[in-house]
């Protein structure tokens, strides 16, 4: 059963990882991102941890693309559709980038899985400490302080953002 | 699932809880009280700064921890936040003489600043790396709004923009650092991942590399070279009083996480970790004094010379010992006096929005046409370059003696090599000021009380921590971290 939905989310991320960059038109590139993201997603949720699923859904599926597409929509989308892609110089860095990950691919390939410091990650393990349950219990006692302070941060966030975005100042309206 | 609360020792939190509650205040309060005047705003942020002084002063000698070690009150921690709390303190007063008609909304400024000094306590008090970095965080996007906050100004956007992309690229070192440092240790309080170097060794790549990332992080917020590049121009775009504080308190607080993370290794063989620090402090030293002498613009020369006085810090953390700590808090409170004092100058003697007389030239002859603004640049620029009898004398040998205890005698040559150079740009200023004849006529507005009283303080402080400096020195000794 896990194995069927395994290949299911695994396919579906490659095939739209490979259509988000054989795309020309930005914004269908930008909805197949959020595919793969999606079915990364669902491989987290295989491997038991839930948390990571639902932050990688908000966060990377919601908050991020939403400020992708975003920045097209304000961008000019005609121009950028005609824009040629392969400059000599995008290809030569791409294929670099391409290169190292390749490497790095065999690199874990052959070296194999590697035990870290506390020992193996099963998911019936992962199960027991990545549930949202067990995060949210350490987060209200333990890291109680670091919890509270990314809020005054928030804060910070949005007071600044309205600073620097505001157009005028309150005395000058 | 049972979950308890473990001891939380609130008191220990008082001073940025107050801090926190007064940037609130100071930003809601001209939503229902139109019309108000700057002074007004900054005499509740001072009131809001000397609440959390006494909140500090209480919590001295206590070596409280609160929530579950996440909040050391140690005296390391107050002595770092009562130097901070004095340079926010000079900076609101700085903030005076700014001309009104200078597109700055006051509350807004006063707020952001007072989230800055939050973001700088929490560095300091804690050995948790996750609460570092997230005070980190607040500290750095209070600056980055900070630095934009003249939106009129092309060179103040520039400077907010630049400072962001550079600083959020820096943070991302410092967060994988983070991360690497976890996952070979298994800890992400810098006093577990201390003992878990000392019992395995300063070796292992995740350790090396996770070390070696978090130093860039902490390079670049405390502008060390190479990581410096960002430096000149936000200190140029910066509002004059926000760069002051900036100079001082960012690297405070960098060289107070480094400190922590230096001293819980230090009993290793000194060969392992020392060899990257003694070369930054080299090259941070030399690059910020040698490229200083080619400025004309006064704002960016001390930018550089700001660059090169972090680098003299990093021979205090060379040391790697308690007499190093000390000299240390003790340099950087007297380079908190001198160089908002220094930067106090340039705003009282900057005109408006559209001339700020920044350059060299506009200096000349006004020591005799403003006797007191002159009298205060000139020591200053004194104690900057390390004449006695200034506290910038008596801080620098301080931090070289430590150095040479610790067997560093090169680098204190180094040091004393770039002491002698830097003597020529700061002295430049003077002579600008009191041996030449005026050029053009220059508008000097009148300046503010706030202003004059801040200048005054940071003379008479430092010419008394040069003077009187063992009581200053005893105070800081009893605020080093004890032996692990």
């Amino acid at each position: 059963m896990v194995t069927i939905f395994f290949f299911i989310f695994a396919v579906t991320a490659l095939v739209s990882a490979v259509l988000m960059i054989t795309y020309k038109n930005p914004v269908y590139s930008a909805l197949f991102l959020i595919l793969t993201f999606f079915s990364l997603a669902g491989m987290y949720f295989l491997l038991e941890a839930q948390f990571i699923a639902i932050v990688q859904i908000i966060v990377y599926a919601g908050a991020i693309m939403v400020l992708f597409l975003f920045v097209m929509m304000l961008l000019n989308l005609r121009q950028e559709t005609r824009l040629p892609i392969g400059r000599p110089f995008q290809v030569a860095l791409g294929s670099i980038f391409a290169l190292i990950l390749l490497i790095q691919l065999f690199f874990i390939v052959k070296v194999g899985l590697t035990v870290s410091k506390f020992g193996a990650f099963p998911p019936e393990k992962i199960n027991k400490i990545g549930s949202v349950q067990v995060i949210g219990g350490e987060l209200f006692t333990n890291y109680l302080f670091p919890f509270e302070a990314a809020s005054i941060l928030l804060l910070v966030g949005i007071i600044g953002a309205i600073i620097l975005g505001r157009k005028k100042l309150p005395n000058e309206m | 699932m049972d979950l308890s609360l473990p001891v939380i020792h609130i008191q220990s939190i008082y001073p940025q809880m107050i801090l926190v509650l007064f940037a609130i205040i100071v930003v809601i309060l001209p939503l229902f009280v139109h019309n108000l005047k700057r002074e007004l705003l900054a005499l509740i942020s001072v009131v809001g700064l000397v609440l959390a002084y006494f909140s500090l002063i209480n919590l001295w000698g206590q070596n409280l921890t609160g929530f579950n070690g996440m909040i050391v009150g140690d005296n390391f921690s107050i002595a770092f936040s009562i130097i901070f709390l004095v340079g926010a303190f000079l900076a609101v007063l700085l903030s005076l003489n700014t001309v009104e008609n200078e597109y700055l909304n006051y509350s807004d400024f006063y707020s952001m600043l007072l989230f800055a000094l939050v973001g700088l306590l929490m560095m300091v008090s804690s050995t948790n790396l996750l609460v570092i970095f997230i005070g980190l965080e607040i500290l750095s996007i209070s600056l980055y709004v900070l630095a934009g906050i003249r939106k009129m100004r092309v060179d103040s956007i520039e400077a907010s923009l630049k400072y962001f992309l550079l600083g959020a690229f820096a943070t991302g070192f410092l967060l994988y650092g983070i991360a690497l440092l976890y996952g070979a240790s298994g800890s992400i309080d810098l006093v577990e991942i201390g003992k878990y170097i000392q019992a395995n060794g300063f070796s292992g790549t995740f350790i090396l590399a996770g070390a070696a990332m978090l130093l860039i992080g902490l390079s670049f917020k405390a502008a060390f070279v190479p990581f410096h590049m960002w430096t000149p121009d936000v200190y140029q775009g910066a509002p004059t009083p926000v760069t002051a504080f900036m100079s001082a308190g960012v690297k405070g607080a960098a060289l107070a996480v480094l400190l922590r993370f230096v001293w819980t290794i230090a009993p290793l063989s000194k060969a392992d970790w020392t060899i990257a620090i003694w070369i930054i402090a080299f090259l941070t030293m030399t690059v910020g004094n040698v490229v200083a002498i080619a400025q004309s613009n006064v704002k960016r020369m001390l930018a550089y010379s700001s660059i090169a006085h972090a680098g003299y810090l990093l021979v205090g953390v060379l040391a790697g010992s308690q007499l190093g700590q000390a000299s240390i808090m003790y340099y950087l409170l007297v380079y908190t006096m001198m160089n908002l004092g220094a930067f106090g100058v340039i705003s009282y003697l900057g005109n408006s929005n559209k001339q700020e007389n920044l350059n060299l030239r506009d200096y000349r002859g006004l020591g005799f046409k403003h006797p007191f603004a002159g009298l205060a640049m000139a020591i200053f620029m004194f104690s900057l370059a390390g004449v006695p009898p200034t506290g910038g004398f008596v801080g620098k040998f301080y931090l070289f003696n430590s150095a040479i205890q610790a067997g560093y005698l090169w680098l204190v040559i180094f040091g004393v090599m770039n002491s002698v150079i830097s003597a020529y740009y700061y002295l430049r200023v003077v002579v600008n000021l009191y041996m030449h004849e005026p050029e053009k006529e220059v508008a000097v507005p009148k300046a503010s009380l706030g202003l004059s009283f801040a200048l005054l303080i940071a003379m008479v402080a430092v010419l008394q921590m040069g003077i009187m400096s063992s009581s200053y020195f005893e105070f800081f000794r009893q605020a080093v971290i004890a032996m692990p």
